[in-house]
């Protein structure tokens, strides 16, 4: 037997995408990893080693700003799981329903914030979150909880919860969309096997389908989570660069913008800009890696 | 069938909540569309009402159409939009192919290497993007978004393109070997057509992320010229934000082609989600 010759096609098939993709993702992300450890001193880039982290997690200028903006990235996380997530999960199972009329209807309605950009749902909320349109105010007025409108969207203390409800109006349909298809591949068999048993409605939901479509809800949890430790997008578009009220929207993705990129007065600063980036490179990283080997493995599957 | 599956109070509850989310959904939708078409004394008078004779105007559209140059930010977008899709379809189609079609030594390790980038957002390696991008000169074109949207598409391409063109029978692409067609031409006249459903899925999966996005507009093209819709109307916005007007109809303007693509697409989009393409 002879060896066989060079398969040219392979490579070429290959070449493209794996080029792109080295030069443009995974280049870019090792250097930004090491562009952290070096600094610009005369003008010229010198190793620092960990300097810039001792400065990040160490020096109280930058450490309070870095805690900041991680403690609330992680209440924005855990708005988007406790409200998200649930709503999502409602919603499917009513529109698995079986013969439920107009379900692709609402289906594709629902689905919409999902497909409108962060410029537009930013901005779209806040107009009718304006004291000065009055629509919010009017709305309630209308039911008499007119005593409870605050500009939510400029408070401290409210502001981020907002913007996070806000993306949850937005992203809502993800979730549903990935239980619903979930629920849709459980057979009819196993449902009428719980029926004969006298497990029904509600019961039927819990002891039955919810078992089996924690996968997903695993899926959706660890989608979440990375989206919402880069996001950026909404924030900026509603709130601008500075994250305000006096930085209490500020989450990882707006820090990271304003250190690297510069914003008015501030020059912008890639090596800093680096060290928060690869921080958020490892907080993702632990949360994949939790999910991956503590979660997915523990998670029993079910074949059908 | 059982009794509580039947229960009409069940079915109106049913209905009575996704007709509520419904509204939940759309209504900032139609606010911002109907009183976009009017005058701003009705636009703070009853922003609730409908607009009639009376109140109906398209000076925001006017002052839209002459303050910004719209149709420029639309051109940047759909240029954008479309060179990524084909590159990401055209690669991440080869390469899927070249994954599971042949074996060789690194197979597996090529096939994770390229996962990898499903999980880990490219915007993390945004600082050294950058500075690539000034070095090679492309800062300020609109190439800079292609390549990193082509970049940031091709893992998931390749992920679920690979596992369709598994299910591609292995009989006609060796009946094609048999008649002497090269690998090549297996690819492009056979296997491309069948798995032509997949494709769909993932252009459109990738087809909204790439139009609304603004980190990326925002950093390496934000020049008058190369400005995507997305940051155009976020600039724009914030210039004219005393103008309601205008910053009406600029969310307005943004939000018709989406929803246009998304009345032709929603149902290859929902079927590509429920179809489980993400598992």
């Amino acid at each position: 037997m002879r060896k066989p010759p060079i398969r040219w096609h392979i490579l070429v098939f290959l070449a493209p995408a794996v080029l792109v993709y080295t030069a443009i993702m995974i280049i870019p992300l090792f250097n930004t990893l090491r562009l952290a450890l070096f600094d610009e001193v005369d003008r010229t880039r010198v190793f620092v080693g960990l300097d810039n982290f001792r400065t990040l997690f160490g020096d109280p200028l930058w450490s309070d700003a870095f805690l900041n903006a991680l403690g609330n990235n992680f209440w924005f996380f855990l708005i988007h799981m406790l409200v998200q997530n649930p709503i999502g999960i409602l919603l499917a199972a009513i529109l698995s329903h079986p013969r439920l009329r107009f379900a692709a209807l609402y289906r594709t309605a629902i689905f919409v914030p999902t497909i409108l950009s962060f410029v537009i749902v930013g901005f779209a909320w806040k107009l009718i979150l304006s004291p000065i349109w009055g629509i919010a105010p009017g709305m309630m007025d209308a039911v008499g909880l007119d005593d409870y409108f605050l500009p939510w969207l400029g408070l401290e203390g409210t502001a981020l919860t907002t913007l996070a409800l806000i993306s949850v109006w937005q992203f809502v349909g993800i979730p549903m969309m990935l239980i619903y298809a979930a629920l849709l591949s459980i057979p009819e068999e196993i449902l009428e096997a719980g029926e004969c048993d006298g497990i029904t409605g509600a019961a039927a939901f819990w002891k039955i389908k919810l078992p089996l479509i924690l996968p997903s809800i695993g899926i959706i949890s660890i989608l979440t989570f990375v989206g919402n430790f880069n996001a950026f997008d909404l924030i900026y578009a509603a709130q601008g660069a500075l994250a305000g009220p006096d930085f209490s929207t500020d989450i990882l993705g707006t820090f990271m913008y304003r250190t690297f990129f510069g914003f008015q007065l501030q020059l912008g600063d890639p090596h800093m800009g680096s060290a928060i980036a690869s921080a958020m490179f490892a907080i993702i990283l632990i949360g994949v890696c939790i999910y991956l080997f503590g979660i997915q493995t523990r998670m029993r599957r079910y074949q059908f | 069938m059982n009794k509580a599956r039947r229960n009409p109070a069940n079915i109106i509850a049913a209905h009575s909540i996704l007709i509520l989310y419904t509204v939940i959904a759309l209504f900032p939708v139609f606010v911002i569309l109907i009183n976009s078409f009017k005058t701003r004394r009705a636009i703070f008078r009853e922003p609730l009402a409908l607009p009639d004779a009376e109140s109906f105007s398209t000076v925001g559209y006017e002052t839209v159409f002459n303050q910004g140059d719209f149709f420029g930010y639309f051109q940047n977008s759909m240029i954008v939009t479309v060179a990524s899709l084909f590159f990401i379809l055209l690669f991440g189609a080869m390469a899927a192919f070249a994954l599971s079609e042949y074996r060789f030594k690194g197979n597996t390790l090529m096939g994770l290497y390229l996962a990898l980038g499903i999980m880990i957002p490219i915007r993390i390696g945004t600082v050294a993007i950058l500075e690539m991008m000034v070095n090679t000169g492309l800062v300020n074109t609109l190439w800079a978004l292609i390549l990193v949207y082509t970049a940031q598409g091709l893992p998931l391409a390749v992920f679920i393109l690979s596992e369709f063109m598994r299910q591609v029978s292995d009989d006609l692409k060796n009946a094609g070997r048999i008649d002497g067609l090269s690998e090549y031409t297996i690819f492009f006249r056979l296997v491309l057509p069948l798995v032509r459903p997949a494709m769909a899925t993932v252009a459109v999966f990738n087809m909204i992320p790439i139009w609304n996005d603004l980190w990326f507009p925002l950093i390496l093209a934000p020049a008058e010229a190369t400005k995507t819709l997305t940051l155009g109307s976020q600039v724009f916005i914030g210039q004219f934000v005393t103008d309601w007007n205008a910053v009406l109809s600029a969310l307005g303007m943004a939000i018709f082609p989406v929803m246009v693509l998304y009345v032709i697409f929603s149902r290859q989009l929902i079927r590509g989600i429920t179809s489980g393409a993400v598992k």
